[in-house]
């Protein structure tokens, strides 16, 4: 029960931080509860078709179906959370400034959540499925039976909520006027560490160079598989050992959506010509 | 253009046996052990992992510090590369059974 309690946390934390983030990304916007539960509906509905033709796709691309799979989630995620912050950098702080008007109803209906949406029923689709074949190989192996199965996965899932929970939490307690620019920056660094990711897979295809397999080592500070460097993992793509080919995926996503936002942004920010608080503004 | 056109072949003509010639290193996960548990690994060039899964449960071969990770299902096999690697021990584990771990052995 309990190494299942743990396996099922470990997975769902992922996925529950991203919808955590994303909840507090899109505060104020019309109908996100809505856009983000059909997200992770849709997920989880992916996640039990991933599993059961697993083999199917494990067997594809000379075996390394589950590595192109798993990679071309990834970027299709950060091209979602890219599209999303690259709006936000144009919309944001009008969004905030007029968070308590109705007007703003009509104006965030543009939002993209669809692109938050689409994000999060990926990141629950790529966790999920591996869930659902871990518990699935248990119930095969005749490990501990269903009820502790079962026991077990509920605790772990409603650990990693909690985590999530936790999150959206600490986020929305921020001003609501500095709350999108400190959102942006953490969908930012997710972006560019699930690019790490994907990297990460692409290379163990053989379809990329490692370009060094472990440039530095910071495991004695902080090991990946301890709960922080998970959460960190995720958050901020934080890797102990990376390889040079996931430095250069996640340097590359910060520089092209960081220069997208700062592209869009900039509009934005001649429009209005009052710069005298400028000093606190740590968007762009 | 056209010289830009032969590089490019002749750079696949030459990449395309060097793959077929990666080394393999098989790994079995038998009775929630990686047999061997220590696995040799040659040093300086790109290896693929044959890993076969003997067991009656889902595996999930993994290496943090690798940044490897890859579903085996019951009783089937799959493979993946790695490096090439500096010298020194790297831990390998099954993600879905923890306590199964083993050393890929670079020398």
């Amino acid at each position: 029960m309990l190494p299942t309690a743990i396996i099922v946390f470990r997975e769902v934390l992922e996925a529950a931080l991203i919808v955590g983030i994303v909840m507090a990304a899109s505060r104020g916007a019309l109908r996100r509860g809505l856009w983000v539960s059909g997200g992770i509906a849709a997920g989880v509905l992916g996640a039990c078709l991933v599993a059961v033709f697993a083999e199917a796709i494990a067997a594809s691309a000379q075996g390394m179906g589950q590595e192109l799979f798993d990679a071309a989630i990834l970027f299709a995620a950060v091209g979602m959370l890219g599209w999303h912050n690259v709006w936000m950098s144009r919309h944001g702080r009008e969004l905030a400034t007029h968070a308590n008007r109705l007007g703003n109803d009509v104006r965030s209906g543009a939002r993209p959540l669809w692109a938050l949406a689409f994000a999060v029923a990926l990141a629950v689709l790529r966790e999920g499925s591996e869930i659902v074949l871990f518990l699935y190989g248990i119930a095969l192996g005749g490990n501990g039976g269903p009820v502790a199965m079962g026991v077990g996965g509920l605790i772990g899932l409603a650990l990693g909520v909690a985590a999530g929970t936790a999150i959206y939490w600490g986020l929305v307690s921020i001003p609501m006027r500095l709350l999108f620019a400190v959102t942006s920056w953490l969908v930012l660094l997710l972006a560019a560490g699930l690019a790490s990711q994907g990297a990460a897979f692409l290379m163990q295809a053989d379809w990329l160079p490692a370009l060094g397999s472990n440039l530095w080592d910071t495991s004695f500070l902080l090991s990946e598989q301890s709960l922080p460097g998970r959460v960190l993992h995720t958050l901020i793509g934080y890797t102990a050992q990376p390889a040079g080919i996931q430095l250069v995926f996640y340097l590359a996503t910060l520089l092209v959506i960081g220069g997208l936002m700062r592209l869009v942004g900039a509009g934005e920010r001649t429009a209005p010509a009052k710069r005298d608080g400028s000093a606190v503004s740590p968007a762009e | 253009m056209r010289s830009l056109l032969v590089a490019a072949l002749l750079a696949f003509g030459l990449a395309a046996p060097a793959v077929a010639d990666d080394p393999v290193v098989t790994i079995t996960l038998r009775d929630h052990q990686f047999v061997p548990a220590e696995v040799p690994v040659p040093a300086g060039v790109k290896v693929k992992l044959l890993i076969k899964n003997e067991q009656q449960v889902t595996s999930e071969f993994e290496s943090t510090s690798l940044h490897r990770e890859k579903i085996v299902g019951a009783g089937t096999e799959t493979s993946l590369y790695v490096g090439p690697l500096e010298p020194g021990s790297y831990e390998i584990f099954d993600d879905f059974n923890r306590a199964t771990r083993g050393h890929l052995v670079v020398k």
